[in-house]
């Protein structure tokens, strides 16, 4: 299936992209474009204008910023998975953008637009909240930084303002123990359910992928670690708090369960 | 070139990859024309609906649309609906079946009109912008609720219970109430989407004023579909030529005569322009069949020792809303294998054909014969678990023994060949059966999350289809012979015209080695032809393992004819008796005198330029065979699975794979082994992964590929394959067939694995395909509690 | 909309909708029908081509999004000779297709594949086609076909 008709406009820079979400009605942004373009074919997704900002080659990058590392927005999947600075930083990153889809998907789609899209399925969201990311946004206005914890705010829905472009994301460095665990059915799927789970300061942080409209923080399960609580403890309260979807892949029934073993493997690998 | 080596039996690579690897496939989307137009099918988004107006207005009004038509427009292009060739009783209720729905909208795929637009995307647009209203009814996806008839499909057929078929049974019936165990099962499995990589498509054109019409197609049967589209559409069958391209796999989904098809046509009549349609994925989930989608009851009566007595299954079978071209008929291809490979002394089986809000369901890899062996093998492990012995001692005991005539069966038909316990021992072994119980044990005794479970299927197939007088007795209207014309061009070349029409079986390679070794030329002088209703006049096609005990049988045939022409040739050039020639390395020779010889091409040269034939003997050299079987071929074979089941997640994964098969000589053994395993794959996808699921409002929630989980080839396990060979005794190859062999084995093999994972938790249950959340709920089932 | 895509090396002008999919742009504007489509969902991988050397879904770009760039599909694959690529050989000597319709985006995801990992394991080859589904050949000559490719030759081209 073709997409129905739209507008096509290349943005050349950051504020040209910015300018253009101000004035064209019913406009998206375009990157990788792949959770728009599959939308777009089924004619579920019909923006007005489609702004490309893919060839912002200065948006691609990771690079460090003292006790951060810093990640353009642009910067794809591949190349996240690939980054030797990544594996060695923030191995996390690196692991998790290669359970991301499959290579090809990898090839185009960009963290970005993975963030910024703000599935509740998609991987690196989620690990991008247990890591308590910073995102970078830009408009009008200016930059303005927004926490991971405050930008997620509910089905596919972002911090992101009609006229803001994400431009960057920054992550603290860290190579305490961690774990994402993805569950699906399918290799090429997205989660059925995931968990990361990140070591921090003595405590750890742990993020839930598809377990709500929006990725979630397992807040209950970081405070019985806190308190003390070993993983197989701790774990029984993974499904507080989240409202997970039933579909064709499995009931929220299953999903609740499910989340506590994973939590379970997760707290246990990320502790070892 | 003559040549003295032996083809068949010899892995020989393939003559039609070369194409297909450097991209030059004809696949129908590839196919275009001068002054074609895009089709594009109207399906409105309700389930059960009667249809209160279609405006078409707005759409025919859009940029490049050539015509937006509905059934009310194209009421004089269609003498008679799609065609079902397959009345098994002589009161079944048949619904008719037009191209484009009237009045009722009766599943998701139901199309009720047509936009023809110069452009795919415009056709597109256009097919969006055609509104329609329509009054919702309720809709019946369940089978005992479509069976009670509170809503009705068809009016006029007065109830959904469309068919009632009865085997009749054999045997002493009796053991079914007074054997001293009786083991009662109930077996659901869930409609399946076939998924050929290829979606459908066909490209119609014609000359309007002569009348005559090409159809291309996405289609396993242009023969058929000749005489069905001819009836449909009204344009004779001399007049209609149907060309298969290459076809980019079918599994029974393109074994069907389609409203599509059928459309393309009458609009290519109507706008005397050529006329594509290239179906969508999603598209393809809604209008192209199902499989499966059956419920049975099942009894299986014993003795405390394993001795099966008797087996009986009582099925309810999901027609969908209409029927396509087979779909009453394929619970009844099952109906000769329920007994297994096994010496069961009773036997019975029935079943009820329901009507529902859904795709209608078809053949489907195996058809018919998978729905039947996975209940058959399902049961039997129930069996064992019952009497508390090992299910392969179960299975060992009760094997049919061995036969190398036509052997009458409890079930009725008679089976051609069998030797079914060295296959059995021999996957076993392949297995390392007794290691991995081992192991099995250990971890049980251990308590390991993961627990080890060994999964058994000895199956037995119904495959060469068909002879003709048999079809006619179980009412099917065409007949199950096929045909092979043989050409020696002069110079040395050979052309085979098949009327097997492949799409991934290798056809033109395997006939070649046939052809090769008859006619004493390279299999690289051999040009197999097919797939064209006006290249290779007479077939019927390729489905249910039939070509090559059917068609390749043929084209043995056709060979043997050539070969007696270009004896009388040979003798009269070297002037000696016919009976005084020999064949022998690839040539006719002299007795005694052997340097004395005329090869096939020496001889159809001469037979060519006919320069000095022998009396009464006609210009050029061929052969044409039409081979109707004296039987079916029945295939058997035991596979082993070994699973690894996580108990805390039900997610499965397999250890092992061992298909051990039985299917006869074998032409190709690298063909043969390669059709094993993608058989096998997609039964190990039906086992634990795919499953057409709906909503409780009847839409269909697998709707495109990212929910309807075909496997990779990271959920694929690599599988260990072996053979035992008992030649069939219905054609001169001695093959039996091996398309369907791994659907039909692999799904009863996986499933019944994951159970005995998990049976000393006390699981006895497993629905199709058990998918973790259900290998979750049934462990917690087991343990007496709530999730 | 105007672009200027390379594909197999040859450079192309043409004007197109905006909404014209990359893979359609190959198939309808320049000939190129060794590319397939089977689904809408970029699940299944038959349209796998090589973006500047990667692996991409053709049918999950636009054509507009390749403007400038280099594209490379299965027709480019063989030398110009006609000598097949070290993979198409591969998936031929091991019986790597049947259908043939998934073929040019396996060999194509494939190819890009063993250019970042030249020596790999099965497990890695499985892992590697996630994305390229195959309904014929249950996968295991195609990973055969694979890990042969990658034996046989020292660095496979692009």
């Amino acid at each position: 299936m073709i997409p129905a008709p739209f507008d096509y406009v290349r943005a050349g820079s950051v504020d040209e992209a910015v300018s253009l979400l101000g004035s064209r009605e019913d406009a998206k942004l375009l990157a990788g474009g792949h959770s728009l373009l599959p939308a777009m074919r089924l004619r579920v997704a019909r923006p007005g204008t489609l702004i490309d900002i893919g060839r912002l080659g200065d948006l691609s990058y990771i690079r460090e910023d003292g006790d951060a590392v810093a990640i353009g927005a642009l910067t794809r999947h591949h190349d996240v998975a690939g980054s030797a600075l990544l594996q060695a930083s923030c191995p996390i990153m690196a692991y998790t953008a290669e359970q991301v889809g499959d290579p090809a998907v990898r090839h185009m789609g960009t963290i970005g637009g993975s963030v910024a899209h703000g599935d509740p399925a998609a991987d690196m969201p989620t690990v991008l909240l247990a890591l308590e990311a910073t995102f970078v946004a830009q408009g009008p206005a200016g930059s303005r930084e927004v926490a991971a914890g405050d930008f997620f705010r509910s089905f596919l829905e972002t911090a992101l303002a009609p006229d803001e472009v994400l431009t960057e994301i920054r992550i603290p460095k860290t190579t305490a123990g961690w774990s994402y665990l993805k569950f699906n059915r399918r290799a090429q799927d997205w989660a059925m359910v995931g968990v990361a789970a990140v070591r921090s300061n003595g405590g750890v942080h742990v993020g839930l992928t598809n377990m709500g409209l929006t990725p979630l923080r397992a807040s209950a399960v970081e405070e019985a670690v806190g308190g003390g609580a070993d993983p197989a403890t701790a774990a029984e309260r993974a499904d507080e708090g989240t409202a997970p979807p039933s579909d064709a892949f499995g009931s929220a029934e299953y999903r609740r369960h499910l989340v506590k073993v994973l939590v379970k493997r997760a707290l246990e690998e990320a502790m070892a | 070139m003559a040549t003295t080596e032996t083809y068949v039996g010899q892995p020989m690579l393939r003559k039609e990859d070369a194409k297909l690897l450097a991209g030059q496939g004809t696949y129908i989307d590839n196919q275009t024309m001068a002054g074609m137009v895009w089709m594009e099918v109207v399906r409105p988004p309700f389930v059960h609906a009667t249809i209160d107006s279609i405006d078409t207005a707005a759409a025919a009004a859009m940029p490049g649309v050539v015509a937006v038509l509905t059934a009310a427009d194209l009421e004089d292009a269609f003498p008679a609906g799609l065609p079902m060739v397959w009345p098994i009783t002589e009161d079944i209720k048949i619904p008719t079946h037009w191209p484009l729905s009237k009045d009722k909208i009766r599943f998701a795929g139901d199309a009720v009109a047509v936009v023809v637009a110069e452009t795919r995307a415009q056709a597109e647009d256009a097919a969006e912008a055609v509104v329609v209203q329509a009054t919702p009814l309720g809709v019946v996806l369940d089978l005992e609720e479509a069976a009670e008839d509170e809503v009705i499909l068809h009016e006029d057929l007065g109830t959904n219970v469309v068919v009632h078929w009865s085997h009749g049974g054999g045997g002493d019936q009796s053991v079914f109430e007074s054997a001293p165990v009786i083991v009662q099962e109930r077996y659901e499995q869930p409609r399946l989407i076939p998924n050929a990589m290829e979606p459908r498509g066909c490209l119609a054109y014609g000359i309007p004023a002569a009348g005559e019409y090409t159809l291309v197609s996405a289609t396993q049967i242009p023969h058929i579909a000749r005489v069905g589209l001819s009836i449909t559409t009204g344009i004779p069958q001399s007049k209609l030529r149907i060309i298969a391209p290459d076809v980019g796999g079918g599994f029974g989904s393109k074994l069907n005569v389609y409203a599509e098809e059928a459309l393309a046509l009458a609009l290519a009549r109507r706008l005397g322009r050529p006329v594509k349609w290239i179906e969508g994925r999603g598209e393809n989930y809604v209008a192209t069949i199902h499989g499966r989608g059956v419920l049975h009851d099942c009894t299986l009566a014993g003795t405390e020792d394993g001795k099966i007595l008797g087996m009986k299954f009582i099925e309810l079978a999901d027609m969908g809303a209409y029927f396509q071209l087979l779909t009453p008929g394929i619970p009844e291809l099952g109906a000769w294998v329920y007994m297994g490979p096994y010496a069961t002394e009773a036997y019975w089986y029935e079943f009820r054909g329901i009507m529902t809000n859904a795709t209608p369901t078809d053949a489907y890899r195996g058809a018919g014969r998978p729905e039947a062996t996975y209940v058959v093998e399902r049961l039997v492990d129930a069996f064992a678990r019952r009497i508390g012995k090992d299910p392969a001692e179960v299975r060992r005991m009760n094997l049919h023994p061995p036969f190398t005539e036509a052997t009458a069966s409890v079930m009725g038909l008679q089976l051609d060949s069998g030797n079914y316990e060295p296959t059995f021992d021999r996957a076993l072994e392949l297995a390392d059966y007794e290691q991995y119980r081992k192991e099995q044990a250990s971890r049980r005794e251990s308590g390991d999350t993961k627990q080890i479970g060994i999964g058994l299927s000895s199956y037995i197939e119904m495959c060469g289809l068909a002879p003709s007088a048999i079809l006619g007795a179980l009412r099917y209207v065409a007949g199950g012979w096929d045909a092979a014309e043989i050409e020696c061009r002069p110079f040395g070349k050979v052309v085979v015209r098949t009327g097997t029409s492949p799409h991934g079986q290798g056809h033109e390679t395997s006939w070649s080695q046939i052809v090769a070794d008859g006619l004493g030329v390279s299999p690289d002088d051999v040009e197999v032809w097919h797939g064209d209703t006006s290249v290779t006049r007479l077939g019927m096609d390729t489905y249910g393992s039939r070509s090559a005990a059917v068609g390749g049988e043929a084209v043995r045939r056709a060979v043997e004819k050539v070969r007696e022409k270009a004896r009388i040739i040979a003798a009269h050039e070297l002037e000696v008796a016919e009976d005084d020639l020999d064949w022998s390395d690839g040539a006719y020779r002299v007795k005694g005198a052997p340097d004395r010889a005329r090869t096939i091409p020496d001889l159809a040269t001469s037979a060519w330029h006919a320069h000095a034939l022998p009396p009464g003997v006609e210009p050029v050299l061929e052969g044409t065979a039409v081979f109707d079987p004296p039987n079916f071929t029945w295939p058997a074979g035991t596979h082993v699975c070994v699973v690894e089941v996580d108990t805390e997640t039900g997610k499965t994964e397999i250890v092992r794979y061992v298909a051990c098969d039985d299917i006869g000589n074998v032409i190709n053994p690298m063909i043969v082994d390669g059709m094993v395993h993608g058989g096998v794959a997609q039964g190990i996808a039906e086992a634990l992964y795919e499953e057409a699921v709906y909503d409780e409002h009847g839409n269909l929630m697998s709707s495109q590929m990212t929910q309807y989980l075909v496997p990779s080839a990271t959920e694929i396990p690599t599988m260990v394959l072996d053979r035992t060979v008992t030649p069939s005794t219905t054609n001169g190859l001695g093959v039996k067939g091996v398309g369907e062999a791994g659907t039909i084995a692999a799904p009863p093999a996986v499933v019944n694995a994951v159970v005995d994972a998990l049976s000393h938790l006390g699981v006895t249950q497993m629905g199709k395909p058990a998918t973790p959340e259900r290998v979750w709920r049934a462990i917690q089932d087991a343990r007496g509690g709530a999730a | 909309m105007h672009v200027s895509v390379s594909v197999n090396g040859t450079a192309h002008e043409a004007d197109v909708e905006p909404r014209t999919l990359l893979v359609y742009f190959l198939r309808e504007h320049l000939g190129l029908t060794g590319t397939n489509v089977g689904c809408d969902t970029s699940s299944c991988g038959a349209c796998t081509v090589h973006l500047d050397g990667e692996s991409v879904k053709s049918c999950t770009m636009l054509t507009v999004q390749a403007d400038g760039r280099e594209v490379t599909t299965i027709e480019a694959m063989a030398d110009a000779d006609g000598t097949m690529h070290p993979l198409q050989d591969a998936f031929h000597r091991n019986h790597g297709l049947q259908c043939g319709y998934c073929t040019p985006g396996m060999i194509m995801a494939a190819a890009s594949f063993l250019k970042e990992n030249p020596t790999p394991t099965e497990e890695e080859v499985r892992t590697s086609l996630e994305g390229n589904l195959c309904r014929c050949t249950g996968y295991q000559n195609i990973v055969a076909s694979i890990l042969d490719a990658a034996g046989q030759t020292s660095g496979v081209k692009a």
